[in-house]
């Protein structure tokens, strides 16, 4: 689905996802700027193998919702995905917020590296509590917000989190969500070497100890159930899971945290965990 | 004649006959959107635009108008949903005013820059602050630099023709087309329309995105691409005059990208558009009739600028605006910028009245050389 050579940074996270687009048949890719703009390619080249729309920030649910009512009136099958970054998700909340209440039947894909990396690493709504970011030099101080749980309460007909860290998981939710009609959501967790100041050989590794950790659950929501999937099913259980600190601890974005802060961390990350669980039907 | 909106009935104008029906300029434009048959269509209600679409929605729910209908949560979506849906290749319109169109404006620009074919009705209204929402210009003149083809009708039948004729030379030169009406004196007013069927082509559009292509449309640029796409659409935007002159006949006749109104032994031209050109006609008239040379110019085109036609001019020339940038109007600057030494007022700013016999007293004015650059408060 992406051409090898394509402009992303060492260790990207976005086009390790992009890779697994092949799981879903008759894709239109709609881009708005962000990480993945460049990914995909600088005019007149193209790095992926699959038609794209790039279009400004805020408008990409509404215009992947146009292109699907064109398609549908002129009988074209196709899957229209709205692939964006978290600093479009957050511009485009309201876009996203009518998308999903309309029920538009497109996929939405959020690749989250939580943070403006693009435009050089400024604290998004999706930031890590206490993170560093350009724009957030002593640490973000304000919520970090949970999107997946909000396209449930839209009554997505799909809502999936994944991560770059298990490929095969994240996959099997793109294949699933291209099967399915009507609005679906998957929600990716992508850790940003140059944003998250990691070495680029440890996206999976930290992606994984995310997991590993709890900060980053793996659920599925379809047919109105929340059922938590893949390899995240055994970190439910707060007692299965690794140390928030060795998460925490292998980035550069988290340097400043006193163990008193990893203390609080581990505090919102039960809370987050709390309120999943309320969602929850195992 | 019919008298009512819902009651024009589809089977008249059908096989070509015509009806007369009394209609507001709003609901002129959805008659002719119901003629156009465009595939997607997609709104957000402002304030005096509104009735365009609801309109529409009532059309499509009873089955008269076979087209989706996206309710979007703003302005800057239904420009995106519109712009979606053109990329696939579907016939498209939307409707707005003022604030509206101030939100949806960056989707102006990509629309445009990507050169697919749309039609916007605009109902004119003043944009805040302070909050307004009565007549002027100054939301629909915001377009002028985006690459849009901008129209503004007198009545309610050349909002119909006009909307009509936006959609077959947005199709032919792949540039979106706004079509201006006055808010309440137009938007809400009723007029005896004749509605007919002219021959619109099926959609065509340059290029149009499917599921089976493998190329990427708008990514970033470097060098001279974005400047050759602006410099095209620019060409073409002026080349557009033409498609707009040679099918002014088959649509409703209204004289192109301008209309003359007594002009030919004129020694004073007064320059406007929009609306209010009724009156100042009924005005040009009344100074007729006491001796006084002047006639009108009424710009039926902001963009493509008809420089042509005003170039022409002989004499003095006044512009009366409804719309300013600086403390000039932006026709004035407009009209200046053709090489005329052309006075101005500025007029009617957030839907104060101006009526017949205050455009005499302007034309007067004019006409005695009381007049440079002045505001009509």
């Amino acid at each position: 689905m992406i051409l090898p050579g394509n402009t992303s940074c060492q260790g990207c996270p976005i086009s390790l996802a992009m890779r697994c687009l092949d799981e879903i048949e008759n894709p239109v890719l709609v881009i708005p700027a962000g990480c993945s703009t460049v990914v995909a390619g600088l005019h007149p080249n193209s790095a992926m193998k699959i038609p794209v729309v790039h279009v400004p920030f805020a408008s990409t649910n509404a215009v992947a919702c146009g292109l699907k009512e064109a398609y549908k009136r002129l009988g074209i099958e196709a899957n229209v995905i709205a692939w964006m970054g978290d600093g479009a998700a957050d511009i485009g909340f309201a876009t996203l917020s009518a998308s999903a209440a309309r029920r538009d039947d497109i996929i939405t894909v959020v690749v989250d590296n939580e943070a403006y990396m693009n435009t050089g690493t400024q604290a998004s709504l999706s930031t890590f509590w206490k993170a560093k970011t350009t724009t957030s030099p002593l640490g973000k101080r304000d919520e970090k917000r949970n999107l997946a749980l909000i396209m449930i309460a839209h009554r997505a007909d799909y809502v999936a989190t994944a991560t770059v860290g298990y490929v095969e998981d994240l996959r099997r939710k793109f294949r699933k969500a291209g099967k399915l009609k009507g609005f679906r959501f998957i929600h990716i967790h992508c850790p940003c070497p140059p944003g998250w100041r990691f070495p680029s050989e440890k996206t999976i590794e930290i992606a994984r100890r995310a997991v590993a950790s709890g900060a980053w659950a793996l659920f599925e929501y379809y047919n109105g159930k929340l059922r938590f999937s893949g390899v995240g099913r055994r970190y439910v259980d707060k007692k299965n899971r690794i140390p928030l600190a060795d998460y925490l601890r292998s980035q550069g974005r988290f340097e400043h945290l006193s163990d008193e802060e990893v203390k609080e961390l581990e505090n919102a990350i039960e809370k987050e965990w709390e309120i999943i669980r309320k969602f929850s039907n195992d | 004649m019919w008298n009512l909106q819902g009651n024009v009935q589809t089977k008249g104008y059908r096989d070509g006959t015509r009806i007369r029906a009394l209609l507001t300029s709003n609901e002129a434009i959805a008659e002719a959107v119901r003629i156009a048959k465009p595939e997607v269509i997609a709104a957000y209600p402002i304030t005096p635009q509104s009735p365009i679409v609801e309109k529409i929605a009532e059309m499509i729910a009873r089955g008269e108008l076979n087209a989706s209908f996206v309710r979007v949560e703003s302005e800057h979506s239904a420009m995106a949903v519109i712009h979606g849906a053109a990329t696939a290749g579907a016939r498209v319109f939307t409707a707005t005013s003022s604030h509206g169109l101030a939100y949806m404006y960056e989707m102006c620009w990509w629309i445009a820059g990507s050169r697919l074919p749309a039609v916007m009705a605009v109902a004119t209204r003043s944009i805040g602050a302070p909050w307004n929402i009565h007549g002027d210009h100054t939301d629909i003149v915001l377009l002028r630099d985006a690459g849009w083809i901008i129209g503004m009708a007198e009545t309610a039948q050349e909002a119909f023709d006009m909307t009509l004729q936006a959609f077959f030379v947005s199709e032919e030169v792949n540039i979106p087309f706004a079509v201006g009406i006055d808010a309440f004196t137009m938007s809400h007013t009723a007029e005896v329309v004749e509605i007919w069927n002219p021959k619109i082509p099926e959609r065509r559009q340059a290029y149009r995105v499917l599921p089976t292509d493998r190329f990427a449309v708008n990514a970033v640029t470097m060098g001279k691409a974005r400047m050759k796409a602006r410099y095209d659409l620019a060409v073409d935007l002026e080349n557009s005059a033409k498609i707009i002159e040679k099918s002014d006949a088959e649509f409703g006749n209204h004289g192109g990208l301008v209309e003359k109104y007594r002009l030919e032994d004129a020694d004073y031209a007064v320059v406007m558009m929009g609306g209010w050109c009724g009156d100042a006609k009924d005005a040009i008239d009344m100074l007729r009739g006491e001796g006084y040379k002047i006639g009108l110019l009424r710009l039926r085109f902001l963009r493509p600028f008809p420089r042509k036609a005003v170039k022409e001019l002989g004499g003095e020339v006044l512009v009366v605006d409804k719309g300013n940038s600086d403390i000039r109007g932006v026709l004035g600057i407009e009209v200046s910028s053709c090489g005329i030494e052309a006075k101005n007022v500025v007029a009617g700013i957030g839907g104060v009245d101006v009526g017949v016999e205050d455009f005499c007293k302007i034309f007067k004015n004019f006409v005695e050389g009381r007049i440079g650059l002045e505001w009509y408060l």
